[in-house]
């Protein structure tokens, strides 16, 4: 039961004024897989049978190693994006809402760190 | 928490079966929603076999024919039958659409007839828009200067700035496009929905305006208006044939500019 006009309820707690940067880093991400994308299921194709030697020799490369941490990096930041968007759109109690932004944020910045410091350790071990 | 189950009196029943006078030869089903919030009971859908030869060409026609010569308790709003109210807007079809404009011949079989989608129903066809309305007031749909009015004169504007308008000012506000909305349907508490964003944007596109910033910074927000995902079934349904959805990404684009 509320008694607030149906103005003061549409007016809610006013602009957030945030939300361009969102959309903006979603966009720039989703271009910049474009060419990541397509550069690494190339790469990909190129190296069945290649055995572990190679395929360490092929990440420690500095152009694959650097590419593959972008590619990663980008990947989790527009990954995580999305599914922010999602959350927002689909599940409405606050508390729970939060957490698995929240959440979701943490899982995607540690993958991120882990799948790095996989990658610099073949780089840098080779 | 989610909720897995309907709630109490949502199930849609079949309901009454009215037939066609005799000697009636062309024929046509309209499947009408019906729901009576005083009576306590599930909505159903009534089934009204009318006589084409003895009815207007269009929807409305038919739901007046059925008003006038059937059943007098059928509940729908309408007023101008002609396109420009906005009033009759209604799910026929499968799709938002004004019953005015929407023609009986353009339909397959028989014609279903509900009220605007993921509305509060007051009664049968008529939604309740009272948030619609507020979100619409929200934004201020009028000019703002802080520059006087001339004492002699309009504000002037060029052709080319008046031209900015055409597909903004058309707008009715007859809520078949927030209504059609997945966004709107899931969040319509904060978000603004296409009907207010396109009356957002017809603002800020208006030369006249000095409050252009304002009304940006008033929508920069996830929900107000970033639940839009270019969906697009606003575009679709609009029966004055605007395109919210170019007016929203007009924003947004707006706001990036200007970052920069």
């Amino acid at each position: 039961m509320t008694m607030r006009t149906p103005l003061a309820r549409a007016k809610g707690l006013g602009a957030a004024k945030e939300g361009v940067g969102h959309w903006w880093h979603q966009r720039l991400t989703a271009v910049a897989l474009v060419p990541l994308t397509v550069w690494f299921c190339l790469a990909v194709a190129s190296l069945p049978g290649a055995d572990h030697a190679a395929l360490v020799a092929w990440i420690a490369a500095p152009v694959n190693a650097v590419l593959l941490v972008t590619l990663v990096i980008v990947t989790l930041y527009h990954g995580y994006l999305g599914v922010q968007v999602i959350m927002e759109d689909y599940v409405h109690p606050h508390w729970i809402r939060t957490t698995l932004i929240v959440t979701s944020g943490f899982a995607a910045f540690l993958l991120a760190v882990g799948a790095i410091f996989v990658i610099l350790q073949l780089a840098f071990e080779n | 928490m989610a909720k897995f189950t309907l709630p109490a009196n949502s199930v849609v029943k079949t309901g009454l079966k009215y037939e066609a006078a005799d000697g009636a030869k062309r024929v046509r089903n309209v499947v009408v929603y019906r729901y009576d919030p005083d009576t306590g009971e599930n909505p159903r859908t009534d089934t009204y076999a009318i006589d084409l030869d003895k009815c207007g060409p269009m929807v409305l026609d038919a739901l007046i024919t059925i008003k006038n010569e059937v059943d007098a308790g059928l509940t729908f709003r309408r007023s101008c039958r002609e396109g420009i109210c906005g009033s009759c807007a209604m799910n026929i079809d499968g799709g938002n659409t004004l019953a005015c404009t929407k023609a009986i011949d353009d339909i397959k079989g028989d014609i279903r007839v509900y009220p605007l989608p993921h509305m509060p129903v007051v009664k049968d066809l008529v939604p309740d828009l009272t948030n619609f309305y507020a979100q619409h007031a929200s934004i201020e749909p009028w000019i703002k200067t802080s520059t006087a009015t001339p004492p002699d004169r309009e504000r002037l504007q060029s052709k080319e700035e008046r031209g900015r308008l055409d597909g903004l000012y058309e707008c009715i506000m007859c809520a078949c496009c927030s209504t059609s909305c997945p966004s709107y349907w899931w969040n319509s508490d904060r978000y603004l929905g296409p009907a207010t964003l396109l009356a957002a944007y017809r603002w800020v596109a208006d030369s006249r305006d000095e409050a252009t910033g304002e009304r940006l910074d008033e929508l920069e927000d996830p929900f107000k208006l970033y639940r839009c995902h270019t969906i697009m079934n606003c575009a679709q349904v609009c029966p004055k044939s605007l395109n919210p959805a170019k007016a929203i990404a007009e924003l947004k684009k707006l706001l990036v500019l200007r970052r920069g």
